[in-house]
């Protein structure tokens, strides 16, 4: 009865018995989902009565219709596409240039700041958030997209993973081209960028997933729907449409596509990215 | 004396960064100039709001008008406040619930997973695919599945002979039903980690431990367990840290009720300090949760030296 001579009888099953325990929780974990996806496309008679109806009678657009058509909606994605690609671009820009420094150039004081930087990363958000919603009215910026851009321009997560990234490369191909009289920043972006796109592009997904999933800072940051991302348009779509629902979850489909389009994508990256870092954001 | 020319061409190989003093001073520069946005941006909107958001919790503050120095009142207040004790009381479950689950299920599956099974690709893509769906866009969906009247969920019941439940409007569910959303998400996040930590499992040494007898549950006690438990001290700190400040998924789908039974405490403070614009007292909230955090932090943190290698090898 140990458990090896038991699982040696058990081959004559056509599958291994795991599969008993896994396909179930698989369903479980995909059927939410899979939900969202058909309810988008049914008609809101299909989606309104009770019991629900489990399979669309045909490909209904007309939440999807209706969500494109309003006014706001299209401009919500606009606006999260905006804020995420340029915390993309630059946490790349930024987090390479200050990762770059403190893993290869010499200067008084890096250490204490390097630990500083560090140190930031353990400070819980709502620590910050009154005060930094009172730092963006200073500057002018509540209630425009500058409030989000500017917190979001460069994360320690990004300086730091790259700072371990280039310290891994060789230091002779770099010292060759610098003793050369190549300028630093040449030598960076000539030599050294080219050979971290590994660590590149994991900064640019996972920079990319939390600033295009954030809700709780635009909910503070922004007033007039007009600036709003999509994850703060789609909590207030519910209330103001909540007798349509394939409207809803047409507008759910559209916030959730961007991410999952591109975890399909890029999934090797994605997953070796989130386990190398243990990060979310 | 010294005939021999000195080497140009091959600097000191061990100190490459300064030939001269003048252009150590030039590289410094440089340095400073390609930290410097990073420096600004960071620490402006860390050190400066957290030391801002300590001032405040000693004020009376409505974010409009000027503040007043109120001392420790904010503190004291909180300690008698009941809804704060609740917002406690709440997320502590929240924690205890979902930190303990999703690290356990997250083993058990990566531990199934990890072994040579057909479709291991598809089962970790599926678990894992909800983690990357945003809270806000989880909130909406399961409002929708769990509607009390007209949801998918409660069809099914029907269907099952069960009766029809409350879900997230009914007091004595809503956090439970909280805490399922957050592992459907949240598990996938553990699975994959702990995937991760299990490729790095020597072979020799479990294949040693089998040829000596080792039956597989002593394998995975005395081999496998103690190798991943750094991953697991990891989760552990992490998934307690994202369970106390949980916010989106509450402010989606409950708001914090029925009945304040799923208000915690960063819904509390953001309530305080943009809803009832009692900001000093919200950033009171606030500092008491983060001095918990740090302490929690610490704690695991003197658990993990042991093997301290988080640092230097973040990236291996």
């Amino acid at each position: 009865m140990t458990d090896r001579s038991s699982s040696r009888r058990w081959p004559r099953l056509p599958f291994s018995p795991w599969h008993l325990l896994l396909a179930p929780l698989a369903l479980l974990f995909a059927v939410p989902l899979i939900w969202l996806g058909l309810s988008s496309v049914m008609s809101d008679a299909e989606i309104n009565r009770f019991p629900p109806a489990l399979w669309p009678s045909g490909i209904h657009l007309g939440g999807y219709r209706f969500v494109l058509g309003n006014a706001m909606f299209p401009r919500w994605f606009a606006n999260s596409l905006i804020v995420s690609a340029v915390a993309v671009v630059s946490n790349l820009l930024l987090g390479t240039l200050g990762g770059y420094a403190f893993a290869r150039m010499r200067f008084g004081g890096s250490r204490v700041l390097l630990v500083l930087m560090l140190a930031t990363m353990a400070i819980p958000f709502q620590l910050t958030m009154i005060p930094t919603f009172l730092v963006m009215r200073k500057l002018g910026l509540v209630d425009t997209l500058g409030a989000l851009i500017v917190p979001s321009l460069v994360t320690p997560f990004a300086v730091f993973l790259l700072r371990q990234f280039f310290l891994s490369l060789p230091r002779e191909l770099e010292e060759a081209a610098w003793i050369d009289g190549c300028s630093r920043l040449r030598v960076l972006f000539q030599i050294v960028v080219p050979l971290s796109r590994p660590a590149l592009s994991t900064v640019a997904v996972l920079t990319f997933l939390t600033t295009w999933n954030d809700l709780s800072w635009p909910l503070i940051a922004l007033n007039h729907d007009a600036n709003y991302t999509l994850q703060l348009g789609l909590t207030t779509f519910r209330g103001q449409h909540h007798t349509q629902w394939s409207a809803v979850m047409a507008g759910n489909v559209i916030t959730v596509l961007p991410v999952l389009l591109a975890f399909l994508a890029a999934q090797k990256t994605f997953v070796r990215s989130i386990t190398s870092t243990g990060l979310k954001g | 004396m010294s005939r021999l020319p000195t080497p140009i061409t091959r600097p000191a190989p061990r100190t490459p960064a300064r030939p001269a003093r003048r252009r150590g001073r030039q590289e410094a520069a440089t340095a400073w100039a390609f930290v410097l946005p990073s420096v600004l941006v960071i620490l402006g909107l860390s050190v400066i709001p957290v030391l801002w958001s300590l001032l405040l919790s000693f004020q009376y503050s409505d974010l409009l008008t000027p503040s007043v120095w109120v001392g420790w009142d904010n503190y004291r207040q909180l300690a008698d406040d009941p809804q704060f004790g609740q917002a406690v009381r709440n997320t502590l479950e929240y924690t205890a619930l979902y930190v303990p689950l999703s690290i356990g299920l997250g083993l058990v599956l990566a531990l199934v997973l990890n072994r040579r099974i057909r479709f291991a690709g598809l089962y970790r893509t599926l678990l894992f695919v909800p983690f990357v769906v945003s809270a806000a866009a989880q909130g909406v969906l399961f409002s929708f599945i769990l509607d009390p009247e007209f949801g998918a969920a409660n069809s099914l019941l029907h269907r099952l002979g069960v009766s029809p439940q409350g879900f997230l409007s009914d007091p004595g569910q809503a956090l439970l039903v909280l805490v399922g959303i957050s592992l459907w998400s949240g598990t996938g996040f553990c699975v994959v980690i702990y995937l991760a930590a299990l490729q790095d499992v020597p072979r020799e040494l479990t294949e040693a431990a089998t040829l000596d007898g080792a039956e597989r549950r002593h394998v995975l006690r005395h081999v496998t367990l103690p190798t991943i438990a750094p991953v697991s001290v990891f989760l552990l700190l992490w998934q307690t840290i994202s369970a106390l400040q949980v916010f989106d998924l509450v402010y989606v789908t409950t708001k914090g009720g029925p009945l304040g039974s799923t208000t915690v405490i960063v819904y509390f403070v953001w309530e305080q300090a943009f809803r009832n614009f009692t900001a000093g007292y919200g950033a009171a909230a606030a500092y008491v949760l983060g001095v918990a955090l740090l302490v929690a932090a610490a704690a695991l943190r003197l658990v993990r030296r042991r093997g301290d290698h988080r640092i230097e090898g973040a990236t291996s």
